[in-house]
């Protein structure tokens, strides 16, 4: 095996088109459990956690694909609260220190705790080869059980968000609060300028994958202009439209049918919170 | 593969590392530092908590070769000498310690706690310490601990 330590994203890129086989490694929480159970033997470790460009964020935004998780909460809760709260779910502190979400993305798991808040905010991955940079978005990213839309050269650079334009909420179930692999999870993001709603499930289809009959119903049902309290059986709706946009396995974490079950209950409930934040909000500015 | 890295404040070299071997085997194995206990390799229980570059990570999930030119300090590097570190203490005053296996990361996790929060209320040491497991069903003198620890420094 070798061991490539790329001090640069260019460097690393040439390494990647050289080397496809190369399994790139940034926080190892996934790769490194891997190696130590004997599940891979990649023939080339590509190590991304010396590449400066991967580690920073700018205005935007433009995460860095190596930015881990503990600074997305400490330094962009503000502006994308629905990934800060996903992130706050991962793992425990020492993983959060080191995950990150171009590790996530790389793994794309179903479970994975980021992918349905990126895919219920609009977010895009930027990949990079040494072809050129292609931008793909978090919708067509997923394509199968831990399968995603990388070609064999390219390395994922970053994730581009806009900052929140409205309230953003994330839930997940598991046995405790610390070091779970959700059983299921959901997020919503509102953006109540374009009138418009993202909803999206994790872990409870081979991919992570939005609830597009629940954003439209949603979408026509809310009054963003002129807030009011909501009615429950709009929020139940809701959740029976998300509950029906995914197709959960019975697992060793939960059966199809809990997953079913739980989903409808975080899509009333998230939608609950996102919507009061947006009645309180509408209060202060009044 | 040889190794470069810091560790404890002293320049350290492994060679024949494996290239898919982990920080944690190199500590334990190669560099005679079996402070860091080796128990899940998943990254679940914390028993190798060690501060790589000042932040707290498990050493199981970092690749040797990542630590390459970097700085590790494990639960050997906390006391000075023989004066334990505070929070070394305070696990065995408030009788932290059961079997001691988990001892070390969590030693190492609620030391960083305390660099970080001075004053941490209890939810703040539960949410810190939520990556560290004790078998021994030791939490509340865990917990204890940290509180002597904080309130002495």
């Amino acid at each position: 095996m070798d061991f490539l330590r790329p001090e640069t994203l260019a460097e690393a890129l040439e390494l990647k088109a050289q080397r496809p086989d190369a399994v790139p490694i940034a926080g190892g929480t996934d790769v490194m459990v891997e190696m130590n159970y004997d599940h891979r033997r990649p023939s080339a470790l590509l190590d991304l956690t010396r590449i400066a460009e991967l580690q920073q964020w700018t205005e935007g935004l433009r995460v860095g694909a190596g930015v881990p998780y503990v600074r997305i909460i400490d330094e962009l809760g503000a502006q994308l609260p629905g990934l800060a709260m996903a992130s706050r779910t991962v793992g425990s502190p020492q993983i959060r220190n080191r995950g990150t979400v171009g590790g996530n993305l790389g793994a794309a798991s179903p479970a994975g705790d980021t992918h349905p808040v990126l895919l219920a905010s609009g977010a895009v991955i930027e990949v990079a080869s040494v072809r050129g940079t292609r931008m793909i978005p978090a919708t067509e990213f997923y394509l199968g059980v831990k399968r995603n839309a990388l070609e064999a050269d390219e390395l994922i650079t970053a994730v581009h968000l806009t900052p929140a334009a409205g309230p953003q909420q994330f839930s997940k179930v598991g046995t405790r609060n610390a070091m779970v692999i959700a059983v299921c999870s959901f997020a919503i993001s509102l953006f109540p300028a374009e009138n418009r709603v993202g909803a999206a499930v994790g872990s409870a289809a081979p991919t992570p994958r939005r609830a597009p009959e629940a954003e439209a119903f949603l979408a026509a049902e809310l009054d963003f202009a002129n807030p009011k309290p909501l009615l429950d059986s709009v929020k139940r709706e809701f959740g029976e439209l998300v509950s029906r946009a995914a197709s959960p396995i019975d697992d060793v974490r939960g059966s199809a049918e809990y997953r079913k079950h739980a989903l409808a209950v975080m899509a009333r409930r998230t939608l609950g919170w996102a919507w009061q934040e947006l009645l309180d909000g509408d209060k202060a500015c009044a | 593969m040889r190794v470069n890295v810091t560790v404890n404040g002293e320049q350290r070299q492994a060679d024949d590392v494996w290239e898919g071997e982990s920080l944690l085997f190199v500590l334990r194995e190669r560099l005679g530092l079996p402070g860091s206990k080796n128990a899940c390799e998943q990254g679940e229980c914390g028993s190798c908590t060690v501060y790589l570059d000042d932040v707290p990570v498990c050493a199981c999930l970092v690749a040797a070769g990542q630590a390459q030119d970097r700085e590790v300090r494990t639960v050997e590097g906390l006391a000075s000498g023989d004066q334990l570190d505070p929070v070394q203490e305070a696990f065995v005053e408030a009788g932290a310690v059961q079997c001691g296996f988990c001892t070390p990361g969590l030693v190492v996790q609620a030391h960083d706690l305390l660099d970080r929060v001075p004053n941490p209320s209890d939810p703040e040491i539960r949410e810190a310490l939520a990556g560290n497991l004790c078998r021994c069903t030791g939490y509340e003198k865990i917990l204890d601990a940290v509180r002597l620890a904080a309130s002495r420094r």
